[in-house]
């Protein structure tokens, strides 16, 4: 993208400076200065409604702040059509929600080739085989959704996320519908493969199980 | 193809609604096609049937039954007309072809019509076998009627009367069959062909054995028998046939007279003379075109008894020797038949052709286009016949069973629309239970416009199966009645031609599938990904 914003750096995935987000005239986001480089995971922590799933948003390239910037790998997606960001998003973000939104249609394999299909990759048997096989999905690679347990659905959710390789993952709320042990272990499975992709990887969440598990977090508080 | 395969695996997640979609769409889509097919080939085979034949002439009556029954064999003719009538019509030198019908009879259904070469001429029919018809009683045969009744050169069938099965057999008047058409997919399939002649033959001795199966055999001898007891009595009676001299030169007269039947050889058969007779005694001389035979005998007869008496004969006793005569003409006739078995005449022939022989109807060819302004209207302004145009009455047909076509084509649109209805009803129904998974898919890299297109296929998928099977069932269901026709009314048809209109409804039909999920597709392309996944 044109505008390269001084503070870019060259391991910088993802960067924000003066982000403001207002829902008419009550601000629920104001971040002076934001960064995540690549292979580092940041757990973004704050009650409901203090704002962390707009940030989480913005980063994504689904809302357009009020004011501010966000670039994503140097490009600013805040200057981006919505046809380029959703390309730019399918491409180089991999997103994980609480609920995982998997397509009821589709098998687990079918599931993880559509994300590789929507970023317009070339189709990557082995990159799906291997996730797969690493998150312990081989066996159900047939099944459809409605047929796996909340763990087995929650592993395919991030490998849908990883598929194509992106370079910001971004998860809301993904541990908060499971019980602690389940929990602990998606984490650390989101962290590990994204980690092992070299992906930046954010999540947002209100579950304090979270804490201490990533390598950065970052509080929110409630608006003012 | 992404999105095909998204779509048609999205269907498969709600079977029942699918197959409720399909089958709607294929139900409106099969009753259009099935109409459609329908009545192109209906307009097409009966343009077939009268191509060439500007005009109908017949007997006074609905034009639309002179048309139906002289072009397309499919009623009952409203009567016959005078040969001698028609004559002047088809000498008129705006007619370049005249082709006389004699309908009447038929064999198993189907018609046998008598007519000139030229008839087989019109429909440009090829002989698959055999020739043409040289003498009477020889016929040809249409291909669906060599078909359906196995014959072939040689075959010989008896016709019967009337146009329906069950009419009498004239079964001692076979016809001969001496060629077999090849399929022209016309009329002319369906009928047997042979020469006028051959009907007016089988007509005439219609007439006689009507008489004797009916009623009149007996009745006649009743009322000679009558005649005998009241009036004259037995005495009476053989006093005369005994002892008169004029009686004995009666009796002379009488096998004279019967002698010159024989050498004539005009009777043909035992009731024709019983039924003259009967009429020459007993009312005055019959005008009858059957009586005049007998009429000739008994001017023979008088002339007999002027000869051999000087006196003029009595009244009564005339009428005594003519019932004498019945009572020994009773034998007479038997010797009579036999004599009239070997003689059976081309000599009566040659009376057929004088100026009561009938016809059912002339099939008329224009010079010119012109004809059509001024024949029409000369012949029926002339008054005994009716002419009628096919072109005219065919249209007037087609436009009473259009109602009928274009209210059940109406309805198979109320179907096709209820389809279109049904299938947008399930896109947007399933809009709201979708809106996460189709945010989901923004976030994995969908455009808007790619949701959009997502719904409009599903939608199109829904009718592309539906119009898919709705034609294939059309075009089975059209064989189907094709079939049932064929065997039931040899009506040539078929279910499988494309009719170019079908290439309009195809795309017709995919467009109403579009039109189905534009809203649903608009709601997807508005999908607000952010609120969607907030609201969890």
């Amino acid at each position: 993208m044109p505008e390269a914003t001084p503070t870019n750096t060259s391991t910088a995935v993802v960067e924000a400076n003066a982000l403001t987000f207002s829902y008419g005239t009550r601000e629920v986001v104001n971040i002076e200065h934001f960064q995540l480089a690549a292979g580092e995971s940041i757990a973004v922590i704050g009650p409901s409604g203090c704002g962390k799933t707009t940030f989480l948003h913005m980063l994504a390239g689904l809302l357009k702040p009020t004011s501010g910037r966000i670039h994503l790998l140097g490009s600013d997606i805040t200057a981006m059509s919505d046809t380029e960001l959703d390309h730019f998003r399918g491409q180089q973000v991999g997103m994980v929600f609480q609920r995982l939104l998997l397509m009821p249609a589709l098998n687990v394999r079918q599931n993880v080739e559509l994300a590789q299909q929507l970023a317009r990759k070339p189709r990557d048997k082995a990159r799906i085989d291997a996730l797969l096989k690493q998150l312990s999905l081989v066996d159900f690679a047939q099944h459809k959704p409605r047929m796996l347990s909340q763990g087995q659905a929650q592993r395919v959710a991030i490998a849908r996320a990883l598929v194509h390789n992106p370079a910001l993952v971004l998860a809301d709320e993904p541990t908060s519908a499971l019980d602690d042990e389940q929990a602990v272990q998606a984490l650390t499975l989101l962290k590990e493969t994204a980690t092992s992709a070299g992906a930046a990887l954010l999540v947002v969440t209100h579950d304090q199980r979270v804490r201490g598990q990533l390598d950065r977090e970052l509080e929110m508080g409630l608006p003012t | 193809m992404t999105w095909v395969r998204l779509a048609l695996a999205n269907l498969t997640l709600s079977p029942l609604t699918t197959a409720v979609n399909v089958l709607l769409m294929a139900l409106g889509t099969a009753s259009i096609v099935l109409l459609l097919l329908a009545g192109f080939q209906l307009a097409q085979t009966m343009s077939r049937d009268a191509k060439d034949i500007d005009l109908v002439v017949g007997a006074q009556g609905s034009p639309v039954q002179l048309i139906l029954s002289a072009v397309y064999h499919a009623d009952i003719p409203p009567g016959n007309i005078k040969l001698a009538e028609a004559q002047r019509w088809m000498d008129d030198p705006r007619v370049a072809r005249a082709i006389p019908l004699s309908l009447g009879d038929s064999f198993r259904g189907f018609r046998i019509v008598g007519t000139t070469p030229e008839y087989v001429e019109l429909y440009n029919a090829n002989l698959a076998s055999g020739r043409l018809w040289s003498e009477t009683m020889e016929a040809v045969v249409g291909s669906a009627v060599a078909g359906a009744a196995r014959l072939g050169v040689g075959s010989t069938f008896a016709g019967a009367h009337g146009f329906v099965e069950g009419g009498h057999v004239h079964d001692t008047q076979p016809y001969r069959v001496v060629g077999v058409l090849a399929p022209t997919g016309t009329v002319l399939d369906r009928l047997v062909v042979t020469s006028l002649q051959s009907v007016w033959d089988i007509h005439d001795s219609d007439h006689d054995h009507d008489h004797d199966h009916d009623h009149d055999h007996d009745h006649d001898h009743d009322q000679h028998d009558d005649h005998d007891h009241e009036k004259h009595g037995h005495e009476e009676h053989a006093d005369q046939k005994h002892g008169d001299d004029k009686d004995d030169h009666d009796h002379h007269g009488h096998e004279e007279h019967n002698n010159d039947a024989h050498t004539h050889k005009k009777h043909d058969d035992e009731s024709h003379d019983h039924d003259e007779h009967a009429e020459h005694d007993h009312s005055d001389h019959g005008h009858d075109e059957h009586a005049h035979d007998g009429h000739d005998e008994h001017k023979h007869e008088s002339h007999h008894h002027d000869g051999h008496s000087d006196e003029q004969h009595a009244h009564e006793e005339q009428e005594h020797h003519d019932h004498e005569k019945h009572a020994d003409s009773d034998h007479d006739h038997d010797a009579h038949e036999h004599e009239h078995e070997h003689n059976n005449g081309h000599e009566s022939h040659a009376h057929q052709t004088n100026e009561d022989t009938e016809i059912t109807a002339l099939l008329i060819t224009y010079n010119s286009p012109l004809a059509a302004t001024s024949l029409p209207r000369q012949i029926n302004a002339a008054g005994a016949l009716l002419a009628a145009a096919p072109a005219m009455e065919v249209a007037r047909v087609l436009q009473l069973v259009g109602v009928g076509m274009t209210a059940l084509n109406a309805f198979a649109w109320v179907l096709v629309a209820t389809a279109a209805l049904s299938i947008f009803a399930a896109l947007y129904g399933s809009l709201r239970a979708r809106r996460g998974e189709l945010a989901m898919l923004r976030c994995l890299g969908a455009t808007r416009s790619e949701l959009s297109y997502y719904l409009i296929v599903e939608g199109l998928l829904l009718s592309v199966m539906g119009v898919t099977l709705g034609f294939l069932a059309g075009h089975v269901m059209m064989e189907g009645v094709a079939q049932w026709l064929a065997s039931s009314r040899g009506v040539v048809m078929t279910g499988w031609l494309w009719v170019p209109t079908q290439t309009l409804l195809l795309l017709g039909l995919f467009l109403v599938g579009i039109i189905s999920a534009l809203i649903p597709a608009t709601q997807a392309y508005r999908t607000d990904v952010a609120r969607t996944l907030a609201e969890g």
